[in-house]
């Protein structure tokens, strides 16, 4: 039977065969061709655990610490290691509610199935997480990971630190650096320098066995990126000053911005009413947030000192000098006669007193309206030009050229332009060639469709106190110890000549020393400065104020916006000198004026105003009409 | 005596020594890496497993070295008492033996089991090869064939009543034997047609598919009969036999055990959710496929290891050779039991005792079954059915029962200028 039988050796031998070489090309197909295989393997065994940096520091000019971090802890369920423990204690160790520990276990379960970890329960204070972390072994299924939130050591600054939040899905989709979960500056610094503050996620590369457990570092860490840690920042706020200037903001509505004239550097930049930035930070931060929302009265969130815009009233009055001696319609002897009103033909602009003929000094020091309606006349007048409008395009120009009705380029989101009427805009209203100086005498004080914000006014008098030029105003000083952008370091000319400028200081140098303001005198101190006091068809008053000091190469300008505050002379003047006194002599020596400053309360008009039953809401133009033919400009 | 044992080492097959010990080596290596732990870096730490199947291994060589120490008469003698006793067993267990893991196949003395259905596929073997090798030139075929299909089938059956079905797959390694010692090559080809037909009747339309083999039946009958009534009657009893599997197979599917149908679901691709009864397989071909053309490296890989495929050890040990040496590695192991297998083949041929050759054959056809059933099945090819990788898998009584297999193949092998035709 052997011989019989013995070819059949090949055919049992042809079988083994070819299921053999059926093996090696499934091995072929399933281990070189198909790619997918491969990709499942690495998505169910690696995870990429972010390594979050902490975020950059924020130092002011002086070194001090204005915002730092500090570690919170979120907590960690994988719903499906979860065994039987102590939910009581639990909670109780967490302070969280029993209906909080069932809804955050459905809500991970939902959102990252039963068998990964995600954020049960989300920056845990270091206090709670200590005492938590001890039994943390008890509770199978939950581990935690350390995050950074925010801390603020100082106190100050809210407005200009900004926040930080959660970022939101749609930027998460746009932009790779983020994944949902991480945080993201959403206001003031934060935000405008958050690619360097954020610094660079770290990715670490772990592995997971099939019951999700994590079993160490793949390859001892060989592949994994270390976190960089952010940029720290040094503003160019002073600390000090901006406290001080927090410190006499308090019941009142409006902002200071301080500027150096030498550098366009901001020393402060105080909005009020102001918060703790500590409120905006951690687990408190959702109840906090939603209280200052809802502040519809006192906006605590809006930042004044850059969005809200104000008529600059009076403040105006030394940018038509300087435009009026520039155009060569006026000069230091140029006097005009004042009977306590200018009139025009049906026109009339009232002004608080009979000044008598005056010069140029005497009307910026005693600001007079008379005054700088007959100097504005003379530049929309002027026999150099054809017409009104190219006489107004050419007055705008110059008053472009101090940085009103353009958008600061400040290192600082959200700045708004401010409000500077176009020709456009008037042959629109009054239809083309209706118009000429006196229909538009109210832009003669600073009233009428003008608007300004506070930094807009305070690098007016920056620009005054130089003769002539400004570098932008800014925020940042330096990135990791490295200067910033180089276009903060160059001047901007306005197109007036140096000489015009002194006339305008001399003016504004008598204001304080005997004119509106001579109430807010420092001694020792030769301080300029300029009132204004901004039409408020609803209610009191504003109060402005801009100053710089000292007189010669300034080191400080202010500006200062009391929201229905009144006189300009009665609020803001004297806040802004006490602001000078504090950064020049370090020291307050006007006790009495400082105590009626801390004390005052302007916000309650505010309330007053919101709470009065609304009257017709005039805009801008129609509120003019009114107060032109009510005859009842007053300024001082 | 001691004459012919000291004559017996030229004769010993070195070569197959040689490659046995190869799969040993590439196994012992792989079941370290398998379930390579941490805390128990010592490959001879003998709380692990791989500490565990050193000893195994070790012992097995004493095994085997018995075996080759001792009479080659002696096997002959021993087969049919053998054969006698496991039959024996295999029927005791339905009345005295525990039920381990849904499986009514185990005796209990104290802490050892023993598993009368992994002895039997040895017991057979030994039994059939005496049986042909007495048998054949006497009487006449009929009752010989029906004999030898009766000493198969009989333990196959008591094993499926002990609900081992995988262990009665093995059993169908003697078809190989069966066919090389004269059984018609209808009845082997009529298994494969079998196997396809119950494929197709699980995957295909039955109507569409009784239409295709009434065609084919119309058409064997025109072309390769007489066509005389006699023929038809045979390709219409054909034909109603292909009917009755192929409407039969649904109704048997449909009485499996449901883990049994699973299985041949999960193998068919039908209805499968791969994070339930397709997981093991889904994970095992994830593994495979991750190991590329060289692999991750010795140690380095990573879906076995992190216990992401079940059974990693044992039944799924396939699975890290093709993770950690890739296809190259893979292949190189397939390879090596292609050569191991059709070495025997060459070695039964050799063999002037129609004992020894059908004992050969046995062996060779068994090593294939397990191989082609259990890369098969790590591959996706077959469904799953739990039966060891010869001398690769993890677990001592598997390790033996192959060794002792092979090694009287050897014994018989080395003996065999020493008996006359």
């Amino acid at each position: 039977m052997n011989s019989l039988f013995g070819d059949r050796k090949y055919i049992i031998g042809g079988i083994f065969l070819i299921a053999c070489i059926a093996f090696i090309i499934r091995l072929f197909y399933m281990q070189v061709i198909d790619e997918t295989l491969k990709l499942d393997a690495s998505n169910e065994t690696f995870r990429h655990v972010t390594q979050y940096p902490p975020r950059g520091c924020i130092y002011d000019r002086k070194g001090r610490l204005l915002v730092t971090n500090e570690a919170a802890y979120d907590i960690l369920v994988t719903p499906s290691l979860v065994k039987d423990f102590d939910t009581n204690s639990f909670c109780n160790d967490l302070g969280i509610t029993k209906t909080d520990f069932i809804s955050g276990i459905k809500k991970a379960t939902i959102q990252n199935t039963a068998y990964h970890a995600s954020v049960f329960l989300k920056k845990v204070t270091p206090e709670i997480y200590a005492s938590f972390q001890e039994k943390l072994f008890k509770y199978h299924g939950f581990t935690s990971q350390v995050r950074t939130v925010r801390r603020y050591p100082m106190k100050v600054a809210p407005h200009i630190l900004g926040y930080i939040g959660e970022v939101n899905k749609e930027l998460c989709a746009r932009n790779p650096n983020y994944k949902e979960g991480d945080y993201i500056g959403i206001s003031g610094i934060e935000e405008s320098y958050e690619s360097e503050l954020r610094g660079t996620k770290g990715i670490k590369i772990m592995m997971f066995d099939a019951m999700n457990k994590e079993v160490g570092d793949y390859k001892n860490g060989k592949f994994d990126t270390l976190p960089v840690t952010g940029a720290n920042l040094t503003c160019t706020i002073d600390a000090e000053l901006q406290e001080y200037g927090e410190k006499l903001m308090q019941n009142k509505a409006g902002s200071i911005v301080a500027i150096d004239p030498e550098t366009g550097e901001i020393l402060a930049l105080v909005s009020s009413p102001f918060y703790d930035p500590n409120m905006m930070v951690g687990s408190v931060r959702a109840k906090n947030y939603g209280k200052l929302l809802r502040d519809s009265i006192n906006v605590p969130l809006f930042n004044r000192a850059l969005m809200a815009m104000y008529p600059p009233g009076s403040t105006f009055k030394t940018i038509e000098a300087l435009i009026g001696q520039q155009e060569g319609v006026l000069n230091e002897n140029t006097a005009y006669s004042c009977p306590g009103a200018f009139h025009l033909g049906k026109i009339s602009v009232g002004c608080d007193a009979a000044h008598g003929s005056l010069q140029l000094e005497k009307a910026i020091a005693l600001s007079c309206n008379t005054y700088f309606c007959n100097v504005f006349m003379s530049i929309m007048n002027n026999k150099k030009y054809s017409s009104t409008e190219e006489a107004f395009n050419s007055w705008r120009r110059y008053v472009t050229s101090f940085g009103i009705g353009i958008r600061p380029d400040i290192d600082l989101p959200s700045a708004l332009r401010g409000s500077l009427p176009t020709q456009k805009y008037y042959d629109k209203y009054h239809g083309k060639g209706h118009w000429k100086g006196s229909t538009i005498i109210s832009l003669a004080i600073g009233q009428g469709e003008l608007g300004v914000t506070p930094l807009q006014l305070a690098n007016q008098a920056s620009i005054i106190g130089n003769r002539g030029y400004y570098f932008l105003p800014h925020i940042i000083r330096s990135i990791a110890d490295r200067p910033t952008m180089k276009k903060y370091a160059t001047k901007h000319f306005v197109p007036i000549d140096a000489q015009f400028f002194n006339i305008v200081a001399d003016g504004m140098c008598d204001v304080v020393n005997d004119g509106t303001a001579a109430a807010s005198k420092i001694p020792g101190i030769v301080m300029c400065g300029k009132t204004g006091t901004a039409q408020n068809p609803n209610g009191r008053n504003n109060s402005l104020f801009i100053a710089f000091a000292p007189k010669d190469h300034p080191r400080i300008a202010v500006s200062v916006v009391i929201e229905r505050g009144g006189w300009g002379a009665e609020w803001a003047a004297p806040i802004a000198s006490l602001m000078i006194e504090k950064y020049l002599n370090d020291t307050i020596k006007r006790v009495e004026i400082e105590k009626k400053m801390l004390e005052g309360n302007t916000i309650q008009y505010l309330a007053e105003e919101k709470n009065a039953p609304k009257k017709k809401k005039h805009n801008a133009a129609e509120a003019k009409v009114a107060t032109i033919k009510k005859h009842k400009h007053k300024d001082e | 005596m001691s004459d012919r044992r000291s004559n017996i080492i030229p004769h010993i097959d070195w070569f197959t020594i040689g490659i046995y010990l190869c799969i040993v080596l590439i196994g012992w290596l792989n079941i370290y890496s398998a379930v390579y732990n941490t805390t128990h870096p010592g490959i001879f730490d003998f709380s692990q497993r791989y500490g565990k199947q050193f000893v195994w291994i070790i012992t097995g060589f004493i095994l085997a070295f018995l075996i080759m120490v001792s009479d080659a008469s002696f096997f002959s003698v021993f087969s049919y008492p053998l054969y006698g006793i496991i039959v024996f067993m295999d029927i005791a267990v339905r009345f005295i033996g525990k039920d381990i893991a849904g499986s009514h196949s185990w005796f209990k003395i104290g802490q050892i089991g023993i598993q009368p259905a992994e002895l039997g596929i040895f017991a057979i073997n030994l039994g059939l090869a005496k049986y042909l090798s007495n048998e054949k030139k006497a009487s006449d075929e009929k009752k010989i064939r029906l004999v030898a299909a009766a000493m198969v089938l009989m333990p196959m059956l008591l094993v499926i009543l002990q609900n081992e079905t995988g262990v009665a797959i093995t059993y169908t390694a003697f078809i190989f034997v069966l066919y090389r010692e004269g059984l018609s090559g209808n009845i082997l080809l009529g298994g494969f047609m079998l196997i396809a037909l119950f494929i197709l009747a699980l995957v295909g339309n039955k109507v569409v598919l009784s239409i295709v083999l009434a065609g084919l039946a119309l058409l064997a009958f025109l072309i390769f009969t007489r066509r005389k009534l006699k023929d038809l009657s045979k390709v219409g009893a054909i034909l109603g036999l292909c009917l009755v599997i192929v409407f039969g197979t649904n109704y048997a599917f449909n009485h499996l055990e449901p883990h049994q149908k699973k299985r041949i679901q999960v193998f068919l691709q039908q209805n499968v959710n791969n994070s339930k009864e397709g997981y093991n397989l889904h994970q095992a071909e994830i593994a495979i496929g991750s190991g590329s053309v060289f692999g991750k490296g010795y140690l380095q890989g990573t879906q076995a290891k992190l216990n992401y495929v079940p059974a990693h050890a044992t039944d799924f040990i396939f699975v890290t050779p093709c993770e950690e040496w890739g296809f190259v590695g893979a292949a190189f192991i397939v390879i090596l039991y292609f050569i191991l297998i059709i070495r025997l083949i060459f070695l039964a041929e050799r063999q002037r005792s129609p004992f020894s050759r059908i004992y050969g054959y046995g062996v060779a056809s068994i090593f294939f079954i397990h191989v082609a059933v259990n890369v098969g099945m790590n591959l996706g090819l077959m469904p799953v059915i739990g039966i060891p990788l010869p001398f690769i898998s993890y677990g001592g009584s598997s390790f033996w029962a192959f060794t002792l297999l092979m090694f009287i193949f050897l014994r018989l092998d080395a003996d065999r200028l020493q008996i006359l035709r």
